[in-house]
């Protein structure tokens, strides 16, 4: 009986007490889960075109955010920085297309996803000859990202938005919405979409298959810079950026590997999820001492519990094999 | 063979050299090998550099400077442990064929793993100022040594540091004091000793664990803060945890001044990471940062200037830089005390395990040194491993950390009688854990 309290009346009950922070929680969470969703579009993007789930995904965000600041700190300007930078992850996508996609076309996906594990610790050793592992300081100033908090009134209390937090979420829905109109839209998007159907049916009608995988790769390289920027802007940008990438697994079975908007809808169901979970339902069901730090596994949790009703995701499309 | 593949071994056969060449060169017959288990690499590389390097270089000067230890070069060689426990025992089995004189885990967890293997390959443990607390106690653990202070020493001088400024112990009832700490080993050593002051002094502890995977994403830890209002936090993180605490205190428009940090959360860029509003951050220390001291002088002149070093130089002088050099000394005295009780120049382990136990490092050993100033008297002894000593509060004033106390006394009679009795439990716990044996030289 106590433990119904717990789940069903307990956390409710402590939200009603104290709605300025269940607004601060809903905030935190959407912005992680903003920030997850643009971690997990990397990988949607590569997996919906090749088929190959790119464990190399988080290290990109931190090779991204290390080049950015490392050429600013060598004397580039900011902004050139910035453009060297896209020039560096375009240049990443064209030697990850020749040198490990191209040579392994035709192999079992298991081959090409132990690939991007190589290429993971290539570019983790690779990064750190070049750039060191000590940590960087994100060059936000010098982007002109905003600094500060907004501090709403409410409810009796306060609610605080961090002005790079409101800016994580405006570039993030800028870059979806962009990225939905560019699958849509474009000859080079639907392009995308074919080879995302089939590599064959892509290639009979004279879809470079090589030519997309490194359109393909690049964009989800800016993502990962934008990721690097916004969440080095948050705490720094150092080699333990790569593991938060993980974050974004939870979010992908949740939203279907292929889906873009499921990478949205599943990183917010996450990113708030979380935070409610942590926050409000841990410490009541598990007590206050056994609550704190569920966070780390209460995502998986989340996402293992709606494969129990859509094994596809929320967005994933339903395979139905014949035999 | 095909060109290509002769190019891709190749290749690999560089990439494999390249890894070799970071080593120093093997230990000859008339050398000291001292393995640094050290780490570059990985999510903790923002705290492991400096102190890497503070390490190499201060035993470096001394090969440039003395030509060694008594006349005996010392044969240095960091393996690369990505603070992975893991790595750290594979570093262990593959130097321990090399006579090394000692071991510097730099990771509780690889501590905690070597402590079992000190005895066996008779090898003493230096885990200064970290690692298994209990392990301070020499009876039970002979080849352990964790000086300046343990971690309940450090918890404690928190609390009595937060007392004085609160008007007295007495003041410290019903307050709410926080414990963010790394979710791992480490992080939680001190809570047994907070516990048990929570209980004595009636504050309330408030338990804030952070994941490693999610050191750099804490908003959820800082929700918890939010609402629960501790009036002090006492910071137990490393690595990327520390920059973002420190950042997320801020945000969270937490009172700097009474977020204090472990002497691991003390690090220039650790502080520098909160902006101008981390100023008045406070971290417990145990010696003194920057360059202003004759021994980092003689660095500067023997190893920076000679570009032996891979520290930049700008950076020379960093806290945790110097915790290195700090470490170094303590790893150089042991050795030279080993010289002094055996007489013998070429010193093995379990000479050096002597030479710990006799260690006795007075004010007039230090200003020989070019440390006076830099640090407090050590002295260990066979029954006492760590001796407890005293440490001090310093504060970051927005460019660099500056001694805001004097040094604090640890409460010795509360931690002491909780060491002993965890180490008979940890010798209890691990069936055949050996009886001391080994005798006790009288100190230097």
């Amino acid at each position: 009986m106590e433990l119904l309290y717990n789940i069903f009346v307990g956390p409710f009950a402590e939200m009603a007490r104290a709605p300025d922070l269940l607004v601060q929680t809903l905030w935190e969470g959407l912005v992680s889960g903003v920030l997850y969703a643009l971690i997990a579009l990397g990988f949607v993007l590569i997996f919906k075109a090749s088929g190959v789930f790119n464990f190399a995904q988080g290290i990109m965000v931190v090779f991204a955010g290390l080049t950015l600041v490392g050429l600013y700190e060598a004397g580039v300007p900011a902004f050139l920085a910035l453009l060297i930078t896209i020039g560096v992850m375009f240049a990443l996508a064209v030697c990850i297309e020749r040198a490990v996609l191209r040579p392994l076309v035709n192999q079992p996906d298991i081959i090409l996803f132990m690939a991007t594990f190589g290429l993971t610790y290539f570019l983790i050793g690779f990064g750190e000859l070049v750039f060191g592992g000590n940590p960087k300081v994100m060059i936000a100033d010098e982007l002109y990202l905003p600094k500060g908090a907004v501090d709403l009134p409410m409810f009796g209390g306060l609610v605080s938005l961090q002005k790079i937090d409101i800016a994580a979420a405006v570039i993030a829905s800028a870059m979806v919405a962009g990225l939905a109109v560019f699958f849509q839209k474009t000859r080079i998007g639907r392009a995308l979409r074919a080879v995302a159907d089939s590599h064959k049916a892509a290639l009979s009608v004279g879809i470079s298959l090589n030519q997309i995988w490194v359109i393909v790769w690049f964009t989800a390289g800016i993502v990962a810079l934008a990721t690097g920027i916004m969440w080095g802007a948050r705490s720094d940008v150092s080699f333990a950026l790569q593991i938060i990438a993980l974050k974004a697994l939870p979010v992908l079975i949740l939203g279907g590997f292929t889906s873009v908007p499921g990478a949205i809808v599943g990183g917010l169901i996450i990113g708030i999820g979380e935070k409610l979970g942590e926050f409000y339902f841990a410490p009541a069901i598990l007590g206050s001492a056994l609550g704190r730090g569920v966070e780390s596994w209460l995502a998986y949790f989340i996402a293992l519990a709606f494969l129990l009703f859509r094994p596809q995701g929320l967005f994933g499309e339903k395979i139905i094999e014949r035999i | 063979m095909s060109l290509r593949r002769i190019a891709i071994g190749a290749a690999a056969a560089a990439l494999l050299g390249g890894t070799a060449l970071t080593t120093v060169p093997a230990a000859a017959q008339e050398t000291i090998y001292v393995p640094l288990l050290t780490y570059r690499t990985g999510p903790f590389a923002g705290s492991g550099i400096p102190i890497a390097d503070g390490m190499h270089d201060y035993l470096r000067m001394l090969n440039e400077r003395d030509g060694g230890i008594g006349g005996v070069k010392l044969a240095i060689e960091e393996c690369e442990t990505g603070y992975d426990t893991k790595k750290g025992v594979e570093c262990y089995e593959a130097t321990k064929g090399k006579n090394p004189v000692m071991y510097n885990p730099y990771s509780t967890g690889i501590t905690l793993q070597l402590i079992p293997k000190a005895a066996v390959d008779k090898v003493p443990l230096l885990s200064m100022a970290y690692g298994l607390s209990a392990s301070a106690d020499g009876t039970v653990f002979p080849w352990i040594f964790n000086p300046p202070a343990t971690y309940w020493d450090g918890a404690s001088v928190f609390i009595r540091y937060v007392a004085e400024k609160e008007g007295g112990f007495n003041k410290l009832k019903g307050k709410k004091i926080g414990l963010l700490h790394l979710d791992a080993p480490y992080g939680k050593e001190p809570i047994p000793l907070l516990e048990n002051l929570a209980r004595q002094y009636e504050f309330e502890l408030k338990l804030y664990p952070v994941p490693a995977q999610d050191m750099q994403n804490q908003g959820s830890v800082w929700l918890n803060v939010r609402r629960d209002r501790p009036d002090w936090i006492y910071l137990q993180g490393w690595g990327a945890m520390n920059p973002t605490a420190v950042k997320e205190a801020v945000k969270a428009g937490f009172p700097i001044g009474k977020l204090v940090g472990v002497w691991w959360a003390g690090g220039d860029d650790d502080a520098r990471a909160g902006g101008p509003e981390a100023k008045g951050y406070k971290s417990l220390d145990f010696h003194a940062a920057g360059a202003d001291f004759p021994v980092i002088k003689d660095i500067q002149k023997h190893v920076v200037d000679k570009g032996l070093s891979k520290y930049p130089k700008d950076k020379i002088g960093d806290n945790l830089y110097n915790r290195g050099v700090y470490n170094s000394m303590l790893i150089a005295e042991a050795i030279r005390n080993a010289q002094k009780v055996t007489g013998k120049k070429v010193v093995t382990g379990e000479e050096v395990r002597r030479g710990l136990e006799t260690l006795n490092i007075t004010e007039a050993r230090l200003k020989e040194l070019g440390m006076e100033g830099f640090a407090a008297p050590v002295r260990v002894s066979c029954e006492d491993h760590n001796g407890h000593h005293k440490v001090y509060v310093a504060e970051w004033d927005g460019t660099k950390w500056t001694k805001s106390t004097d040094w604090i006394e640890p409460m010795k009679d509360k931690v002491r009688p909780l060491i002993e009795a965890a180490a008979k439990d940890y010798a209890a716990k691990n069936t055949g854990w050996p009886k001391r044996t080994e005798t006790c030289d009288r100190p230097s």
